[in-house]
């Protein structure tokens, strides 16, 4: 259940359905940046489903966080502006909301496995477009970039094969068309 | 103390006296005493330790800055937002690592709630033994994260400088509030470049000053159509100065709109004006609340839809068109949903709607005018601070009133504790003027408001400054007595001892059977000597007939003064919105206790 903003003063209980929502945060890449981000999230008892972070210019010493998260919608929007106002961040879109985003997740994913379940295993791979980046006579790792929902499919179909191990980057997005993020 | 003595809290390793620092360079130690002085800091509350030895020895080699040695970093914070609210200037508290900055955790949560200016300068065990769990070591950064509008860790003397002075720049720029800036001993102790103020912009962090044109124009146009409009300030009109509480002023003047106001905001509107309507929220005036319930047009001055102001979101005033002036966009569409939402400075957007309403000649409906005033006189008859009066015991109202009517004027300032004081003293003494009233509004903070009355006195020494007080609160801070007696500031603490955590039996009463578990103020001390313990003048008064004569007393002595003042014990704050309900469903004084059993709903009886 969603606790209302400021205290306990109201009990109306809040009902609004929850959706996903992805976050695009560009800000000063320096010590503590990322706590004070999470913070925002955590502080609410709220989960993150994914996040990244690197720096994305050197020069400009600027760092891109994409954070995806599920929550009521007015709860996303209070977050996206408390997290404008942090001194270190530049900008904060809510890709969801910019409608279509480009969202592409890497994951590494090992399956053992010998005979049939191998063969088969390898042909679900093919399909995916995977390609194997290391394998032994009972082992493959496989490599995979797509969307987050089709890495879980992925999975999915990956684990009566001897799915073992499975590393995912968290999602990077971007949104289409000509225009730059503002920073 | 012997200055000379080693604090044996330093670790052993480091020097104990400052290496001199090659030409055109300073120590880390002569570099904060600088960044102060540049940005003219001319009083700063702290308490020493070894994190923070350097800096000490190099306050103790210049004359330009005065430190205030406090008797609890909790103290301290609070001093530095005394000093804060009263003069607009940020407030500067030098602490030590570890237990230092964990005590003035609290003052730095209080500032952040109130948007109050703060520079917390914090030592740091040395930076290679960050993480190592040595002596007096937390995280502070860590800890205070959450607590402050930003925070550093200084890693390189040669950015110690431009971290200071764009910590200056945070905390009063936008929506103010404390930054925290925690420095390790070794880089107290390395030399390294000065720069000046005048070189620092922050990179990222430009608040904005003037609000949207169009969306200031639009509403102008809201208000103009209004028929039952109604001004909601806030303490947002404070942190913009006092040319927010002249156009304020003006603005009301010119348009004949009621204003009311939340606790943080009382004074930028004066009392006096016929177009006052008091305190508004879950203490507010019968008047204010009703008003906000049946207005047709809210014109909310930086105040935040706090939940002690609105009530029953889903009843807050259901009819209205809602414009909301902020320099925060976090609060715009927080908790109220409104039509307008005008991110700025509320003394630049002020400016211009001013300008705006003169060039157009603008002016609301006269008729609806005299309408709205006259619903708005019938609730004023209701007289909602009325209450019974006594001749036997000291009502703490009457003493509030009393207190009020013997020191009021423009050199008189007031603090509080929290609890029923803090809203009696909300309620009862009136304020014509910003700045004069300094009170825990967020956060609630018993202990907050006797520091709070040493910072106020010392940036304005030759003011009266009172700390209207519980006795419960006022053991919470009670130390810094000393404090004042020190540094010879002459506040005046006026306990309404009541003997009971007042606010927390009155809601005992209302919401749980009248159990008092636990709101007894047993074992209280003997305040009078305990005032003397210090050197602080103590007096007592338990009779209606010798009030005067002890506030007159108070005010007259020259140095500090604690007054342990006896009041009916079962008094309760009225009126009051019972949790749970909206605006018009107010319960007044003189009500029989059957009704406020009634008044609070199941329901209502499990909010806080
Ligand atoms: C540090 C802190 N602890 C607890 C509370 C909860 N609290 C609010 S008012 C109050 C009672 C205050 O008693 P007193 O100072 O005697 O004031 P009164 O209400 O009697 O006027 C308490 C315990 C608080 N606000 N702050
Ligand atoms: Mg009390």
């Amino acid at each position: 259940m969603r606790q209302p903003t400021g205290s306990a003063y109201f009990m109306e209980e809040h009902h609004e359905p929850v959706t996903p929502h992805t976050l695009a945060i560009l800000v000063d890449n320096e010590p503590g940046v990322l706590a004070r981000v999470i913070g925002l999230f955590s502080g609410r008892g709220y989960n993150i489903d994914s996040l990244t972070v690197s720096e994305v210019s050197h020069e400009g010493h600027l760092s891109r966080i994409t954070v995806v998260t599920t929550g009521p919608a007015d709860v996303v929007e209070q977050i996206k502006t408390q997290l404008d106002r942090l001194v270190p961040v530049h900008s904060v879109l809510d890709l969801t909301l910019t409608g279509r985003a480009l969202e592409r997740e890497l994951m590494l994913i090992k399956v053992k496995g010998k005979g049939e379940m191998r063969v088969e295993a390898l042909r679900i791979a093919e399909a995916f477009r995977a390609r194997v980046i290391d394998a032994t006579v009972e082992s493959f790792v496989f490599e995979l970039t797509g969307k987050p929902d089709k890495l879980d499919q992925f999975i999915l179909l990956m684990t009566p094969l001897g799915l073992i191990e499975v590393a995912r980057t968290g999602v990077a997005a971007m949104a289409r068309g000509s225009e730059a993020m503002e920073g | 103390m012997d200055q000379n003595v080693i604090d044996d809290d330093a670790e052993a390793v480091a020097p104990h006296i400052l290496p001199e620092a090659p030409a055109g360079e300073m120590t880390g130690a002569e570099i904060v005493i600088r960044a102060l002085a540049d940005q003219g800091v001319e009083h700063i509350f702290g308490y020493p330790g070894g994190a923070v030895l350097p800096i000490y020895d190099a306050l103790f080699q210049q004359t330009e800055i005065e430190h205030i040695l406090v008797r609890h970093e909790q103290g301290a914070t609070h001093m530095a937002e005394g000093y804060a609210r009263s003069t607009g200037k940020p407030g500067v508290v030098l602490v030590t690592s570890g237990p230092g900055a964990t005590n003035a955790v609290t003052g730095l949560t209080d500032a952040l709630m109130d948007s109050i200016p703060l520079v917390c300068i914090t030592g740091q065990v040395p930076t290679h033994l960050i993480g190592s769990d040595a002596f007096q070591e937390c995280d502070t950064v860590g800890i205070t994260r959450p607590c402050t509008k930003h925070n550093y860790l200084v890693k390189d003397v040669n950015d110690l400088a431009q971290v200071l002075h764009e910590a200056f720049l945070v905390a009063t720029s936008g929506r103010p509030g404390p930054v925290v800036v925690d420095i390790p001993k070794d880089i107290q102790f390395a030399s390294g470049k000065y720069v000046r103020k005048e070189n620092v912009r922050h990179k990222t962090y430009h608040p904005r000053l003037n609000g949207d044109p169009d969306k200031i124009r639009a509403a102008i146009e809201i208000l103009r159509g209004a028929r039952k409009p109604i001004f909601y300030t806030g303490g947002g009109v404070i942190n913009s100065g006092p040319e927010a509480s002249r156009l304020l002023r003006e603005f009301a003047d010119m348009t004949g709109v009621p204003v009311t106001s939340t606790l943080m905001g009382l004074g930028a509107y004066p009392a006096a004006s016929d177009q006052w309507l008091g305190m508004l929220g879950m203490h507010g005036t019968y008047e204010a609340n009703n008003a906000m319930h049946d207005c047709d047009v809210m014109l909310c001055v930086g105040a935040r839809f706090d939940d002690r102001i609105t009530g029953r979101l889903d009843a807050f005033s259901p009819g209205s068109r809602k414009i909301h002036i902020d320099i925060d966009p976090a609060q715009i569409n927080k908790n109220v949903r409104v039509e307008v939402g005008i991110v700025g400075d509320v003394a630049h957007v002020l400016a211009e709607m001013v300008r705006i309403w003169k060039a157009s000649k603008a002016q609301i409906d006269p008729a609806g005018m005299a309408d709205w005033w006259r619903r708005i006189n019938s609730w004023r008859a209701r007289d909602c601070l009325r209450y019974r009066r006594s001749e036997t015991t000291i009502k703490p109202q009457h003493a509030v009133e009393r207190i009020y009517e013997l020191t009021k004027g423009p050199n008189t300032y007031v603090t509080t504790e929290v609890g029923q004081h803090q809203m009696w003293a909300a309620q009862y003494f009136r304020f014509e003027e910003p700045n004069r009233w300094m009170t825990s509004g967020g956060l609630g903070t018993m202990g907050y408001g006797m520091p709070a009355a040493i910072g106020v006195q010392k940036a304005h020494p030759e003011a009266l400054v009172i700390d209207i007080a519980g006795e419960a609160s006022i053991q919470m801070c009670i130390q810094e007595l000393s404090t004042a007696v020190q540094y010879n500031l002459p506040i005046k603490v006026f306990i309404l001892n009541n003997e009971y955590m007042g606010m927390v039996r009155q809601w005992q009463q209302l919401l749980h059977g009248g159990r008092y578990s636990h709101s007894y103020s047993e074992s209280l001390p003997d305040f009078v000597k305990l005032a003397e313990a210090y050197g602080v003048k103590g007096l007592r008064c338990d009779k209606p007939a010798d009030l005067d004569a002890t506030i007159k007393a108070m005010v007259e002595h020259d140095g500090p003064v604690l007054v342990d003042c006896l009041v009916d014990k079962m008094e309760n704050c009225f009126p009051m919105i019972p949790s749970g309900r909206a605006h018009n469903e107010m319960i007044l004084g003189e009500v029989s206790e059957e009704t406020i059993g009634k008044a609070i709903s199941d329901e209502g009886k499990m909010l806080v």
